[in-house]
């Protein structure tokens, strides 16, 4: 080595600092990582938006004149809120994707064989996923308005409903991390659009649930993403078209117990699978 | 800059270190990846870990490099229990897996700086050492492109540029230049030398048996999760012995023929057939006897070959030699992409 090189101290930049400090600043460094990511490729916010946009103009358009929202109102108005929930809950696939990249590649191993903080991987890829999370819904909502969405319930309740959204893509950050360290590859991560897909159908985006034979809508009704979509619609002031049901007319109640159990469910998951990468 | 020694004197050791997987469900069973394993590696010097695939070449990495919890036995690294404190381990050491694990979504001065800011260099000195790692790696010209545009030796140097960070007292590499073309393998060798120089311990493995020859001064032969042999590449040649001859036949239905023939001139030393290579080779006493004979004997009943020719004993030698008399005890285990048997002389 060259002589102009010096040997930093035992715990790397030889600052002294507590635990919670390099948590913390971990954490950050790598929301840095994927936010670079993002500077350095903009159009993948724009590719990852392209299904609920292409939703959006679907069913808005080519189908929206045949569907009806029980209660009345404009489909337009009732689907807008479904494909805002859609589309944080299909978040939890580029998680998913993410992760099983880094682990397939090795970065996670390097990670691990660094002297960062463990808790810094998967807090830091999620810090990350909520910031484009934002992003992406900023830009769902200016096309929404470019439509002729409206919401008619205040700033207040708008921001508490972009809220709820943020918090449904929070509890699914750990599903992601989760299924992204128990797939092999990142090919066979794409193979779970497959369950996302009908998952997220299966719910008040598109249709109110009162609509699908019985036992379906009951699945249709408690489906998480239903609860989150219904919720925002009250907020947003749009059709809710609610059954009648407990859970819908619990909905905002709902919207907020969901992602806890989610989050209270899978993140213990997520830390057990990532311990067990030393076993 | 020297590696500092543990107690005894070493910048990697292991003894008896025993890694089980269990198996899953009712009934499974249990393996041994590491059963008792020893490892004595000098502070400055490249030390080779080779084994067939599934040998516990890995495993051993992982367990140094504190990405696996051992089950016994005891493992220090840069006078560390890595049991114990695997964080301060974990800020001696480099890691190079198998994959070139760097971000490919960033440049390769973004790769290093993020990993310097994780080293927890601070912003300033994270800048600065990436800099002079893009130097010395020789990827100045190419340190603002994305490193997903980056050649394979690039990408590998990179990888090793990053682990080189912290300069770190112990330096894994595991298979380094896999899948790397022979500049690229040149590439990464050229900067594993300029490490050690610098003072650096190395622990290689590789499937590449020259490619041990050429960097590692000493070697650690590994089967089954335990050390079968430890010594400098050239006294493991020693043991193989003398020159050898190499007979490829131009049909694989020859192959029998051949070892026929060679056992017979051979007299009575191990033929070994590498039916994938079709390939026979032999130890001989008196070589140009030898290979007159065999190419004679040959011609004479119409055998097509395809080359024929004497060599020295190499480290593929040893390792067939060493490895193969494990593959007698009826577990089957393959040497890399080989077919290799050793046929014992009739």
């Amino acid at each position: 080595m060259t002589t102009l090189e010096q040997k930093p101290g035992v715990t790397g930049g030889g600052r002294e600092h507590g635990l919670t400090y390099w948590a913390v600043s971990d954490c950050w460094n790598i929301t840095r990582r994927t936010l670079t990511h993002y500077q350095r490729h903009p159009s993948a916010v724009v590719w990852q938006l392209g299904f609920p946009i292409l939703s959006v103009l679907l069913y808005g358009y080519v189908f929206g004149s045949a569907m009806k929202v029980p209660g009345g109102g404009d489909y337009r108005e009732f689907l807008m809120p479904g494909m805002f929930a859609m589309t944080m809950a299909m978040g939890f696939m580029n998680t998913a994707v993410a992760v099983v990249t880094d682990a397939a590649k090795g970065v996670v191993d390097r990670f691990r064989s660094m002297p960062m903080a463990p808790s810094a991987f998967a807090s830091g890829r999620g810090a990350a996923d909520l910031v484009v999370a934002a992003a992406e819904l900023t830009i769902l909502a200016v096309t929404a308005l470019l439509i002729g969405w409206r919401a008619d319930g205040g700033a207040v309740a708008a921001l508490g409903a972009f809220g709820l959204l943020l918090l449904l893509r929070f509890s699914l950050i750990w599903v992601g991390v989760w299924l992204g360290m128990l797939v092999p590859t990142p090919e066979a991560a794409g193979g779970l659009y497959a369950v996302a897909f009908p998952v997220t159908m299966i719910s008040s985006t598109f249709v109110a649930p009162s609509l699908m034979p019985g036992w379906l809508g009951t699945v249709a009704a408690w489906n998480p993403i239903s609860s989150t979509a219904t919720a925002t619609r009250e907020l947003f002031g749009n059709p809710v078209a609610g059954g009648g049901t407990w859970v819908e007319e619990h909905a905002l109640l709902m919207a907020v117990v969901w992602p806890l159990v989610i989050t209270l469910v899978f993140l213990p998951l997520a830390v057990r699978r990532f311990q067990r990468l030393s076993r | 800059m020297g590696t500092p020694k543990t107690a005894s004197g070493y910048a990697v050791l292991a003894e008896g270190v025993v890694k089980r997987y269990r198996g899953r469900g009712k009934g499974a069973t249990e393996k041994r990846a590491l059963d008792g394993f020893d490892l004595a590696v000098r502070p400055g010097t490249v030390h080779g870990l080779l084994g067939p695939n599934g040998a516990g070449k890995t495993t051993a990495v992982r367990v140094l490099a504190t990405l696996l919890r051992y089950d016994a036995g005891r493992a220090e690294v840069a006078g560390l229990d890595v049991a114990r404190e695997p964080r301060r381990v974990r800020s001696r050491i480099g890691l190079t897996g198998q994959y070139a694990a760097v971000d490919e979504g960033l440049t390769g001065r973004q790769n290093l700086e993020m990993f310097g800011r994780l080293f927890h260099l601070g912003n300033r000195r994270a800048r600065q050492r990436a800099g002079e790692l893009l130097e010395r790696f020789d990827l100045v010209e190419a340190a603002d492109k994305g490193a997903k545009e980056y050649s394979g030796g690039m990408r590998r140097r990179l990888d090793l540029a990053s682990s080189m960070i912290l300069f770190p007292d112990v330096l894994f590499l595991d298979e380094p230049t896999t899948g790397l073309d022979p500049r690229g393998r040149g590439e990464v060798w050229d900067a594993v030398r300029a490490l050690v120089a610098g003072g650096t311990t190395v622990l290689l493995t590789t499937q590449y048996l020259d490619e041990a020859d050429r960097l590692a001064s000493h070697i650690t032969v590994i089967d089954r999760g335990r050390a079968i042999a430890d010594d400098t590449p050239d006294a493991l040649k020693n043991r193989v012995g003398g020159d050898r001859i190499e007979v490829v036949a131009a049909d694989t239905e020859d192959l029998a023929a051949v070892a026929r023939t060679v056992d017979r001139v051979a007299g009575g030393g191990l033929v070994v057939t590498d039916a994938s290579a079709r390939r026979v080779h032999a130890q001989v006493a008196d070589r140009v006897a030898a290979l007159t004979e065999v190419a004679r004997s040959l011609q004479d009943d119409g055998i097509a070959v395809e080359d024929i020719g004497l060599r020295r004993p190499s480290l593929d030698d040893v390792f067939l030699r060493l490895t193969g008399h494990g593959a007698e005890h009826g577990t089957a285990h393959g040497t890399g992409n080989r077919d290799a048997r050793e046929v014992a002389a009739a």
